[in-house]
């Protein structure tokens, strides 16, 4: 059943001084961006009617910046535009191929990865490259800039550390990646347009055989996006065999909470995340 | 809040873009902003101000019809018709961005596009055809 969208106001903002200003202004206030999942609510009638702060046209949160330390997306950023950026596609490899495997050619072309990050979707299919890549939100809000780790970002099902009035204006991703390895997975029921049973992103440094540090995250198998510290322990400092897989395989399976839903069940959702860990740990196998 | 579909269709009589789902899964409701392909199920009419927007019945110029269009009735591309502005729309954008796809770039080109009819292998087909009558770029 379709909801009479004049019940939502779209208040347009040119700047992020703008946007701020309104949102400080009324704290019931949300951000809007590329709709591509608001929409989608409205619609159905599963937000509440009030206002929302339209971001699109804030030039500031669009740009992608490159200094010698990072390389930083404003949260306006397309799937599009991550998929054009030659800086991503060779530095951070994951986030293009996340793009590229989210939604439909229009839904990269409005969606935003602030829009992503701010959606909550522990099905999502950019936040485990996040987590592998070390990211870093910037928030800003009238009454300063904060910086938290993406890692700990997400807090809950759908609950994140954003207070009112604050907006995701940056996602930092720390350069001086050289020699890493990425490994980037998503399973669905079909090539395009599937949401995630599990969404795997993974990154190691391996030297002389052994595998110096490393980083595993998924998605759809746990309330919010996991980084899997305990998986990444059993393999951090060893080569690469047989035994460190079975650990590691293990160790998976303690940190993650995959359940049974309309997508797909908790026992095969484990079931692949640790074969996909495998093959991940069999690629940066000397 | 309004959608720009329902600006299309209801206030301004462009009944060619269609509504299927209506939450950006199916690309019945395609059209080109601004050159680039969106959902207009899921744009806010907002977004569309200022913008130059391309519908179905902006496609073939006076009596004779794109291409894209022309190679689809070749081909057999459209069934029962709903999809087809949709997919004609993405084709268009595809063949802007690439205009010698692979048929992996016309899979990847249309995935946000569904034919319930499942007529794929003849929209594909009607693709290739259409790349032989493009212009060569210079």
């Amino acid at each position: 059943m379709r909801t009479p969208l004049h019940r939502y106001e779209l208040t347009a903002c040119d700047s992020l001084q703008d946007a701020l200003a309104a949102l400080a202004a009324d704290p019931s206030a949300r951000p809007f961006a590329g709709g591509t999942d608001l929409m989608v609510l409205m619609d159905a009638g599963h937000l509440p009617p009030g206002r929302y702060i339209d971001l699109w046209k804030v030039r500031e949160l669009r740009d992608i910046d490159v200094t010698a330390e990072a390389v930083t997306l404003g949260a306006l950023t397309t799937y599009t535009e991550v998929l054009k950026a030659e800086i991503l596609r060779r530095e951070f490899p994951m986030l293009g191929i996340a793009a590229a495997e989210t939604g439909g050619i229009a839904t990269q072309n409005r969606g935003t990865i602030g829009g992503n990050i701010a959606n909550a979707s522990p099905a999502a299919d950019t936040p485990p490259a996040l987590v592998a890549y070390d990211a870093e939100l910037e928030l800003v809000s009238s009454r300063g800039v904060r910086r938290v780790a993406y890692e700990k970002f997400h807090t809950g099902y759908k609950k994140m550390d954003l207070a009112p009035g604050e907006l995701i204006a940056r996602v930092r991703l720390p350069r001086g990646r050289k020699g890493w390895r990425d490994y980037y997975r998503k399973v669905g029921t079909r090539k395009a347009q599937a949401i995630s049973k599990v969404c795997f992103a993974a990154a190691a440094d391996v030297a002389d055989g052994r595998v110096r540090d490393l980083r595993v995250a998924l998605g759809s198998v746990a309330p919010t996006v996991v980084r899997c510290t305990a998986t990444e322990t059993t393999v951090r400092g060893h080569a690469v065999d047989d035994a460190v897989v079975v650990k590691a395989q293990r160790a998976l399976a303690s940190e993650i909470e995959p359940i049974d839903d309309i997508r797909s069940t908790a026992a095969y959702r484990l079931r692949v995340a640790q074969n996909v860990l495998r093959e991940f740990l069999t690629r940066i196998r000397a | 809040m309004a959608r720009l579909l329902d600006a299309l269709r209801l206030q301004i009589g462009l009944t060619g873009t269609k509504e299927g789902c209506g939450e950006g899964e199916c690309g019945a409701c395609s059209v080109l902003l601004n050159g680039e392909l969106v959902n207009s199920c899921l744009t806010p009419l907002a977004h569309a101000d200022g913008t130059d927007i391309v519908t179905i019945e902006g496609v073939a110029s006076d009596e004779q019809l794109h291409v894209v269009q022309q190679a689809f009735i070749q081909c057999g591309g459209a069934q029962c018709g709903i999809c087809t502005p949709g997919m004609v729309l993405a084709a268009m954008s595809l063949l802007a961005r690439t205009p010698q796809p692979t048929e992996a770039d016309i899979r990847a080109g249309l995935a946000g596009n569904l034919c319930r009819c499942t007529g794929y292998m003849r929209i594909f087909e009607s693709v290739l055809e259409a790349c032989r009558h493009l212009p060569p770029k210079l």
